[in-house]
C-alpha cells in the first residue's frame, strides 16, 4: 500500500512588541518568575485588559505580507479552561472573527515551488509557566510569559511531507523575521508550532486520524518528529489497528513522539466574545499606512539579487535568509554595487568566519557594512592582495578601524611597481639555480615555490599576479 | 454640631464652605452613627474609621487652602465591589474575604481625587448576584424601613447605609438593577449611568457586558454632583466611552415643559403592584401639570429581557469568576490532594449556593451545542431590544414606569424560589441590555414601604434624566423623609 502523508502546522510566533498584549508589563526574555508580571497578567480582581495597538499592526504586516483578507472588525474572544498557568481562568484569543484570513505562502522544497494556503492568522496571549523543580512535590508557577502577545499562524492541511513541513516552517520564520514582528528566537520559544499529522492511502480523498504534536521548536525537530509520528501510524495501520485522536510530545533524546493527553480530556471550551474588548477595527487607511512601511520581502529580494546583482541563486539566498545580513550586504554594497559578488564572498566567507568563531550576530560585528565594502573597494583597485587583504581584516576586526587607516598606519600596501618586483625576482632566481633548472627541465610545481620566495622576500605585499607573471617572463628568458 | 445634618449634600457642602462644621467634625458624625446603628442593619463589611479621619482631616487642610472641589470633604460610603488600595475588599464572598487589592478602581480614585472621604465598604450580594442582599458571606442586610424586609440587591448595603443616614452618598453597581431595585426599596434615588460612563476599571466583574457603576443618594442633585465627580473616560477600561467631561448638573433647572414622557404598556401590566401603580400614576401626573406630555408607548420585546438577562449576565460571570481557583489569592481549601482538589474545594468551600448556581448555568449556557441556542439567542434579543428603546426615543424624551413590581418584601420570602426573585428585576434589566441610563427615586410609600420611579433616557442623556428627576423632588418630599427608627 503507498500511503501519503497529510500535514497542517500551527505556528506561534512571539509578537516583538516591547509590551504585553494586554498590559503595559515588559516582555523582556530571562527575568526573575513573577517579576514582569503586573496586576492585570495576574488577573486580579477588578483588573480589565487594553490592546495593545502594536501587536495589532504587526498581525496585519503578517497579513498583507501573505496575501491575505485582513478582518475590518476582528473580534477577540475567551477561550475558557482551568489550568494554574492561566490567571484568569481564559485565554483571550481570536476564534470566529481572526483578524488575518485566508493567505498563502511559496516554499520551495528540492526546486521545486509550492504554494501553502494559510488558513488564518490570530492574535492571543501566551499563558505562563509551570516549574516542576526545586519546589519538594509542589509546582511554582512563573506569570512572565503570561500575557506575551502571539499571532498563531494556522495552515491549511496541505504539506505532504516532512520536508515541506520544515521547509514551510522556515519559510514563516524568514518572513516574520523579515517584517519585524519576531525575532525568531527558537530557543527561547519566540518561534515554535504544533503539527497536525495524518496519513491516508494514496488517492483517498477522505482524511486519516490526525495527531498533534506539541511544541515543535526547532526545523531539524520537525522533520524528525513528522517522519517518526507517519512511520508510527503507517505501521498501526498496516498491522490492522487504529490511529486515535491525540495530543503527543516529540522527545529529540529518544527521538520519539509519545502521547501527552488523549482525546478523553478534550476540553469544551465556552468561546464567546470577550466583552471587556470591543472589536479590533482596521481601516483602509490603517491598512495603506502599514503597508506603505513594508519593507522589501525575503523572495523578492532573492530574486533581485540574482537579476540585478548578478549573484548565483546560492549566494543569494545565503545573503538574503536572514534579514540582518541582508542589511548588512545591502550597506556594504551601496557604494559601490557593482563589487556586489566580491563583497558576497567576504560577508559569506571571512565575516560569517569570524562571527561564527567569536560567536556573535552579523548586527553586532565589530566590522561595520561600510567599512567591509571599503576594503573589498581596496582589493578592486589593486591596493591590497586577497592575502593583505586578510590581515587587514583581521585587524579591523580586532580593532574596529577602517582599512585605509590599517593600510595606511602599518605599509600594507600592495606593491605593484614593476621595477620593484624585477629586483626582487632576480634575486630569488640567483639564489635558487636549482629550482630554476628543474622548471626549465618541465617541473612546473617549482613555480609556486619561487613565487613564494618572492612574496616572502617583499613582506607579502608584492601583487602575486605581477610576481607570477615577472618569474615567468624572467625563467623564459 | 447639631444631631440632624441636612440630607442634601450640596446643603452639607455649603456647611463646610460656610465653616458651620469640619470634614473631621461630619466624618466622626457618620462614623458614630455606623457605630451605634449598623449593629441592626448590617450595611457596612468594613469600616475605616481611622483612615477616613485622616483623609476629612486632609480634606479640611484643602478647604483651608483654597483648592476645594465642590464634594471635598464629604464622606461617603464605597459598595464592596470596588477595589480599594489597601482596605480589604471581599465582593461580600468568603473567596475574597482576606484580599486586599493593591490599587483603587478609577471611580474611587476619581472620588478620592475630588476630596471625598471613604468612611467604608457596604454590603452586598455575593459578586452581586442577588436582588434581596441575602447571599452575603458577611450576612443579610436589614431595610431601614422595617427591619424585617430585605433592602434589596447587591447594592443594598449602600442604600440601606444611605436610607438609614449612616452616610450621606454611597457607590453602587448595577448589572441588572442592582442601584435602581434597592434605591427603590429603601427610598433613595440611584443612578445607572450610560453603560461606558464610568470606568469598569478596578470594580470586581460580575457581567461585564451589563455591569455599571454609579451614585446613591438622596436626592438627584447629589447624584448629579457625585456622578461629575465619578465618571469620565478612562483608557484602562476599553469599553469606557471616550467623550468629554459634562457637567450632570446643567440641566438640574431645564423646564419640564414641553418634555415628552413615554410610558410603557409593558410595565404597567398585571404584575405590578396596584399600590406602586397608583404612586406612579400620581408622580407622573404631577409633571404633566408642569407641562409635559404623556404618551403611551410600547416596548414589544419587553417580555424577553429577563429570560436574556439570565442567560447574558451568568454566562459571562461564569468566565469571570473563573479566576478564583485558590491558586493565586483569595480563599485556598485546607490541604489540597491535588490540582483537581484545589480547585473544586476552593470553590465549593468559598462560593455561596447563588454564585454557584449562576456559573452551572452560564458555563452551561456557553457549552458547545448550547452556544447558539442560549448565549446568541439571547444576544440577538439584546439588540431587539435596544432597537424597542431606540424606536421609542424617537417619539419620547424620557421613559418613566416602576422601578420594581412590590415593595421590598420579607427577609427569606424568595429564599425557596430563586425565580420570583428575579422576576423582581424585570423592569429594570431592560436597561442594563440597551446600555441605557436609569435613574429611580422615590416617589410614594405603600403598606409604610418606599416606592421607586424608574426614568429611562436615551444613550448619555443623563443630564436631562437627572433635570427631570430633580424638577418632581423639587415639588415633592418622599426622598426627604427617613425611616422613623434611623431619625
Amino acid at each position: 500500500m503507498q500511503w501519503e502523508t497529510v500535514i497542517g502546522l500551527e505556528i506561534h510566533a512571539q509578537l516583538a512588541t516591547r509590551s504585553k498584549i494586554f498590559s503595559g508589563a515588559s516582555t523582556a526574555y530571562g527575568a526573575e518568575p513573577n517579576t514582569q508580571a503586573c496586576a492585570i497578567d495576574l488577573g486580579l480582581p477588578g483588573v480589565l485588559p487594553v490592546i495593545n495597538e502594536q501587536a495589532i499592526a504587526m498581525a496585519v504586516r503578517f497579513g498583507l505580507a501573505i496575501d491575505a483578507h485582513i478582518t475590518p472588525r476582528s473580534v477577540f474572544a475567551r477561550k475558557n479552561y482551568f489550568y494554574p498557568d492561566l490567571p484568569k481562568g481564559y485565554q483571550i484569543s481570536q476564534y470566529e472573527a481572526p483578524i488575518v484570513a485566508q493567505g498563502r505562502i511559496t516554499i520551495d522544497v528540492d526546486g521545486q515551488s509550492k504554494t501553502i494556503n494559510i488558513t488564518r492568522a490570530h492574535l492571543e496571549e501566551d499563558a505562563g509557566k509551570s516549574l516542576h523543580e526545586d519546589f519538594h512535590g509542589a509546582s511554582g508557577i512563573d506569570l512572565n510569559r503570561a500575557g506575551t502577545p502571539l499571532l498563531e499562524i494556522v495552515s491549511e492541511p496541505e504539506m505532504r511531507s516532512a520536508a515541506e513541513a520544515a521547509a514551510y516552517m522556515r519559510e514563516i520564520h524568514r518572513l516574520v523575521r523579515y517584517l519585524g514582528i519576531c525575532d525568531g528566537n527558537m530557543q527561547e520559544g519566540s518561534f515554535r508550532c504544533d503539527a497536525n499529522v495524518s496519513v491516508r492511502p494514496k488517492g483517498q480523498e477522505a482524511f486519516g486520524t490526525r495527531a498533534e504534536i506539541k511544541n515543535l521548536n526547532s526545523f531539524r525537530f520537525i522533520e524528525r518528529a513528522i517522519e517518526f509520528e507517519v512511520e508510527r501510524q503507517v505501521e498501526i495501520i498496516e498491522n490492522g489497528g487504529k490511529v486515535v485522536q491525540e495530543t503527543r510530545l516529540y522527545d529529540p533524546d529518544k527521538d520519539e513522539t509519545r502521547p501527552l493527553r488523549s482525546k478523553e480530556d478534550a476540553h469544551d471550551y465556552r468561546y464567546f466574545p470577550d466583552p471587556d474588548l470591543l472589536p479590533v477595527t482596521v481601516s483602509a487607511e490603517d491598512i495603506a499606512a502599514i503597508r506603505a512601511s513594508m519593507p522589501e520581502l525575503p523572495r523578492a529580494k532573492l530574486a533581485r539579487f540574482v537579476e540585478t546583482l548578478g549573484l548565483s541563486p546560492e549566494e543569494a539566498s545565503t545573503l538574503a535568509n536572514d534579514p540582518d545580513t541582508a542589511n548588512y550586504f545591502e550597506l556594504a554594497i551601496a557604494a559601490q554595487p557593482a563589487q556586489a559578488r566580491q563583497v558576497a564572498n567576504w560577508v559569506s566567507g571571512e565575516l560569517f568566519g569570524a562571527l561564527n568563531r567569536d560567536n556573535l550576530g552579523i548586527a553586532a560585528s565589530p566590522i561595520k557594512p561600510a567599512q567591509l565594502g571599503q576594503l573589498v573597494e581596496r582589493i578592486v583597485d589593486g591596493t591590497l592582495s586577497g592575502k593583505l587583504a586578510k590581515q587587514v581584516f583581521a585587524t579591523m576586526w580586532a580593532s574596529g578601524r577602517d582599512a585605509d587607516d590599517i593600510i595606511a598606519a602599518e605599509g600594507l600596501r600592495q606593491v605593484s611597481d614593476t621595477h620593484l618586483i624585477e629586483v626582487a625576482v632576480r634575486d630569488i632566481l640567483e639564489q635558487n639555480p636549482d629550482q630554476v633548472e628543474q622548471f626549465r627541465a618541465g617541473k612546473e610545481k617549482v613555480l609556486g615555490f619561487l613565487v613564494g620566495q618572492v612574496m616572502k622576500k617583499t613582506g607579502g605585499k608584492a601583487n602575486p599576479a605581477l610576481v607570477n607573471q615577472l618569474i615567468k617572463a624572467a625563467l623564459a628568458n | 454640631m447639631s444631631d440632624k445634618l441636612p440630607r442634601s449634600v450640596a446643603r452639607l457642602a455649603q456647611g463646610l464652605a460656610a465653616g458651620e462644621y469640619s470634614s473631621v467634625e461630619l466624618t466622626r458624625h457618620y462614623l458614630d452613627r455606623i457605630a451605634s446603628l449598623d449593629g441592626r442593619l448590617n450595611s457596612f463589611i468594613t469600616v475605616c474609621a481611622e483612615q477616613a479621619l485622616a483623609e476629612a482631616a486632609a480634606a479640611d487642610a484643602r478647604r483651608a487652602a483654597g483648592t476645594a472641589g465642590p464634594l471635598t470633604g464629604i464622606p461617603y460610603a464605597n459598595k464592596d465591589i470596588f477595589c480599594t488600595r489597601g482596605v480589604r475588599t471581599s465582593c461580600a464572598s468568603r473567596m475574597l474575604d482576606n484580599f486586599i487589592a493593591p490599587y483603587d478602581a478609577t471611580a474611587v480614585a476619581k472620588l478620592r481625587a475630588a476630596g471625598l472621604v471613604m468612611l467604608g465598604k457596604t454590603n452586598m450580594d455575593e459578586f452581586a448576584m442577588g436582588s434581596s442582599n441575602e447571599s452575603s458571606y458577611y450576612g443579610p442586610v436589614a431595610n431601614p424601613w422595617d427591619l424585617g424586609r430585605v433592602p434589596g440587591g447587591s447594592s443594598g448595603g449602600s442604600a440601606a447605609a444611605v436610607a438609614a443616614g449612616l452616610a450621606p452618598l454611597a457607590t453602587g453597581t448595577d448589572t441588572g438593577g442592582s442601584i435602581r431595585q434597592p434605591a427603590a426599596f429603601c427610598g433613595i434615588s440611584g443612578i445607572k449611568p450610560t453603560y461606558g460612563r464610568v470606568s469598569r476599571y478596578g470594580m470586581i466583574a460580575f457581567a461585564s457586558s451589563l455591569d455599571q457603576g454609579g451614585p446613591m443618594g438622596h436626592s438627584a442633585e447629589d447624584l448629579a454632583l457625585m456622578l461629575n465627580a465619578m465618571a469620565g473616560f478612562d483608557r484602562r477600561d476599553s469599553t469606557s466611552v471616550e467623550r468629554a467631561d459634562e457637567d450632570f448638573t446643567r440641566l438640574l433647572d431645564a423646564p419640564v415643559a414641553g418634555l415628552r414622557i413615554g410610558l410603557p404598556r409593558e410595565y404597567f401590566d398585571d404584575q405590578l403592584d396596584a399600590g406602586i401603580r397608583a404612586c406612579v400614576e400620581t408622580a407622573v401626573k404631577a409633571l404633566e401639570a408642569r407641562g409635559a406630555t404623556l404618551h403611551e408607548i410600547s416596548l414589544p420585546h419587553m417580555s424577553l429581557a429577563i429570560p436574556a438577562y439570565y442567560v447574558i449576565a451568568p454566562a459571562e460571570c461564569s468566565s469571570n469568576l473563573s479566576r478564583y481557583d485558590g491558586a493565586r489569592f483569595g480563599y485556598r481549601c485546607a490541604d489540597p490532594k491535588d490540582l483537581t482538589d484545589l480547585y473544586c474545594r476552593s470553590r465549593g468551600e468559598a462560593f455561596g449556593a447563588e454564585v454557584k448556581r449562576r456559573i452551572l448555568v452560564g458555563t452551561y449556557a456557553l457549552s458547545s451545542g448550547y452556544y447558539d441556542a442560549y448565549y446568541r439567542k439571547a444576544q440577538q434579543v439584546r439588540r431587539l431590544l435596544r432597537d424597542d428603546f431606540l424606536d421609542a426615543f424617537n417619539t419620547v424624551d424620557v421613559i418613566i414606569g416602576p422601578t420594581t413590581p412590590t415593595v421590598a418584601y420579607a427577609a427569606g420570602a424568595h429564599s425557596k424560589d430563586p425565580v420570583t426573585m428575579y422576576l423582581g428585576d424585570i423592569y429594570t434589566t431592560a436597561a442594563n441590555l440597551a446600555g441605557l441610563p436609569s435613574l429611580s427615586i422615590p416617589a410614594g410609600f405603600v403598606d409604610g414601604m418606599p416606592v421607586g420611579m424608574q426614568m429611562t433616557a436615551t444613550h448619555f442623556d443623563e443630564a436631562r434624566l437627572l433635570g427631570l428627576a430633580h424638577q418632581y423632588q423639587r415639588d415633592s418630599d418622599w426622598h426627604l423623609r427617613a425611616p422613623a427608627a434611623f431619625t
